[in-house]
């Protein structure tokens, strides 16, 4: 059996819906939440370097590249927020995140 | 490929802004916290200089190999946005003051933000549209968690970043899947490729489902709203105005030159999508306010709808549908402006208060603060003369003439449940005695904003026309 396109996609597929499954259903912990988040951002790079090769232009390798670097800020950035957020309440547990609701 | 000289000169606004933002935050690092004075000072000239360049002199076309337009409307759009953060930083100072953080990076991020929102205004590329959109975000999660020890702040900043993160996730994943099915990320090639028949393919109908929902992520539309109550209630004052006016500015500029853009042949496919959400953000906006104690978790129900009719005039995909979206923006960021720097004002013994109860007979204790809330708050809720009316007139007009007749019966059904919690707020000022009244108002930036939001909607109908007549020559921008 060759690899075909069908099957990056599919891994694509399965991997961004874990990613979004893992930040609704996840009441646990923040930090799960940015490791979802990045599982989503792979899982569009595989898709953009699947179809790049299979349509032999490289938009899509550029276009991955232009991910992982802004994957990498956003995760900088999640971080650092969750720290501040950490030093006032202490502690990250997602449903203790309700200081607002209504 | 080689970039000529005319790239440069058209991106010359952009590249303006992020030499000086960047010079800023070298002069802030070495001289520390007694720069800050000058640094805001500074990066608010730098964003109406910023403006006025992207007109004087006016110059249109595509630049970098197309990655970046420059036309009439995504001119109008960076200018409102522009002004929009330049009177923001300015009146936040008070409040920063007060709570200690007034630090030199704020300017600084606005300034970053903006010029995300510049690009994103000005995409033309699925990869310019991301970059810019994610430059513009990571700097609102920063400042939506300014207020660094206060649990609120915080909390707001990981919610605003959690979803933020997922709508560009979201976004992205459809930019790619677009880009596999049409062949290249241009939008020029996108709407080729929609044209050439691949339009009823499956891949490309779900790539574009992802990227209207990121889209209706950033805009705050229901059903991708859920952020926004949170983010706008914990984050502080001055950072709420700004989110309420520049981003969602850009964003909706986004929207509009993505679907009036590559997804023109999908016409019929988006059309429905927004026009249930445009209906259901201006239900929900108009529903969910009506028992809200805190004003600025009301302003954002209050910002939902207004989303939900500027999406009508969208949702119409005709040029005067386009002209009713740029009027009611100029209108909905006076408006907004005005009722954040009167929000602003509200202290009591020296601390600030957020209730809409906090207002009870400010009407009696400080009439002139206490009118000008008045004007705003009919203005929002659509009364004529003001601005506000026209500005929803323009928007049923355009949706009448493109035949959406329930959605705009809706809307004003919308409206008039919407003019209650507005009214409540003008019931509060002058009939509710008042347990204790609110410190007086003081003369500031704050204060100047609101009175003069309060004139220019008051005085609107005298000359409507100028507006109109912009917001014309605006449309045609994407209608040559």
């Amino acid at each position: 059996m060759t690899i075909g396109l069908g099957h990056y996609l599919f891994v694509a597929a399965v991997l961004f819906t874990f990613g979004v499954l893992g930040i609704f259903l996840n009441r646990k912990n923040v930090i799960v939440i940015l490791m979802c988040v990045e599982l989503m951002l792979l899982a569009v790079n595989i898709n953009l370097v699947a179809f790049s090769v299979f349509q032999g232009n490289v938009v899509g390798q550029v276009f991955a590249m232009l991910v992982l670097t802004v994957a990498a800020a956003e995760a900088a950035i999640g971080l650092a927020i969750l720290v501040v957020y950490f030093r006032n309440r202490g502690t990250i547990e997602v449903e203790d995140i309700s200081a607002m609701k209504g | 490929m080689p970039i000529g000289l005319e790239s440069w000169t058209l991106a010359r606004p952009e590249i303006f802004l992020a030499a000086v933002t960047a010079l800023l935050l070298v002069y802030g690092v070495l001289r520390g916290e007694e720069s800050t004075r000058f640094v805001a000072a500074a990066t608010t000239v730098a964003l109406l200089v910023t403006a006025l360049l992207i007109f004087i002199p006016y110059r249109q076309g595509t630049a970098f190999a197309s990655l970046f337009v420059v036309d009439r409307l995504t001119g109008t759009m960076k200018a409102l946005t522009l002004v929009g953060a330049a009177i923001a930083i300015p009146m936040s100072q008070s409040y920063f003051e007060r709570v200690k953080v007034w630090r030199f990076e704020y300017p600084l991020l606005v300034a970053l933000s903006s010029l995300g929102m510049m690009l994103m205004i000005s995409a033309n590329d699925l990869m310019s549209l991301y970059v810019g959109l994610e430059l513009q975000s990571l700097a609102l999660y920063v400042i939506a968690a300014f207020q660094r020890d206060s649990v609120r702040s915080t909390e707001a900043g990981i919610k605003y970043f959690v979803l933020g993160s997922v709508a560009s996730g979201m976004l992205l994943f459809g930019a790619s899947l677009i880009y596999g099915f049409c062949g290249g990320t241009a939008f020029v090639q996108i709407s080729r490729a929609l044209l050439d028949g691949k339009a009823g393919e499956l891949g490309t109908v779900i790539g574009l489902v992802f990227v209207v929902a990121g889209l209706a992520f950033k805009i705050a539309a229901v059903p991708f709203h859920m952020w926004t109550p949170d983010v706008y209630e914990g984050a502080p004052t001055p950072v709420t105005a700004f989110f309420a006016i520049s981003p969602k500015i850009a964003a909706l500029s986004l929207t509009v030159s993505v679907l009036m853009g590559p997804f023109k042949p999908l016409f019929a496919e988006w059309q429905q999508i927004i026009i249930v959400v445009s209906v259901l953000s201006m239900a929900l906006g108009a529903f969910a306010a009506l028992r809200q104690p805190n004003i600025k978790r009301l302003m954002a129900y209050s910002s939902i709808s207004n989303v939900g009719y500027i999406l009508l005039g969208v949702a119409s995909g005709t040029e005067k549908g386009i002209q009713a979206m740029v009027f009611y923006l100029v209108i909905y960021t006076v408006m907004t402006l005005g009722t954040f720097a009167i929000i602003l004002l509200m202290k009591r013994r020296d601390v600030m208060v957020e209730n809409v109860s906090d207002l009870a007979g400010l009407g009696r204790t400080q009439p002139m603060m206490a009118f000008a809330m008045m004007i705003l708050m009919f203005s929002l809720a659509g009364i004529p003369p003001l601005a506000g009316f026209w500005a929803k007139l323009y928007i049923f007009m355009a949706a009448i003439e493109a035949q959406l007749f329930w959605p705009a019966v809706l809307g004003v059904l919308a409206s008039v449940v919407a003019s209650y919690y507005y009214l409540r707020i003008v019931r509060a000022m002058y009939f509710d005695e008042p347990a204790e009244g609110l410190d007086r108002m003081t003369f500031g930036v704050n204060r100047a904003v609101a009175i003069a939001a309060a004139l220019l909607v008051a005085v609107f109908s005298l000359a409507p026309q100028p507006l109109s007549l912009a917001a014309a020559a605006a449309a045609k921008g994407l209608f040559p």
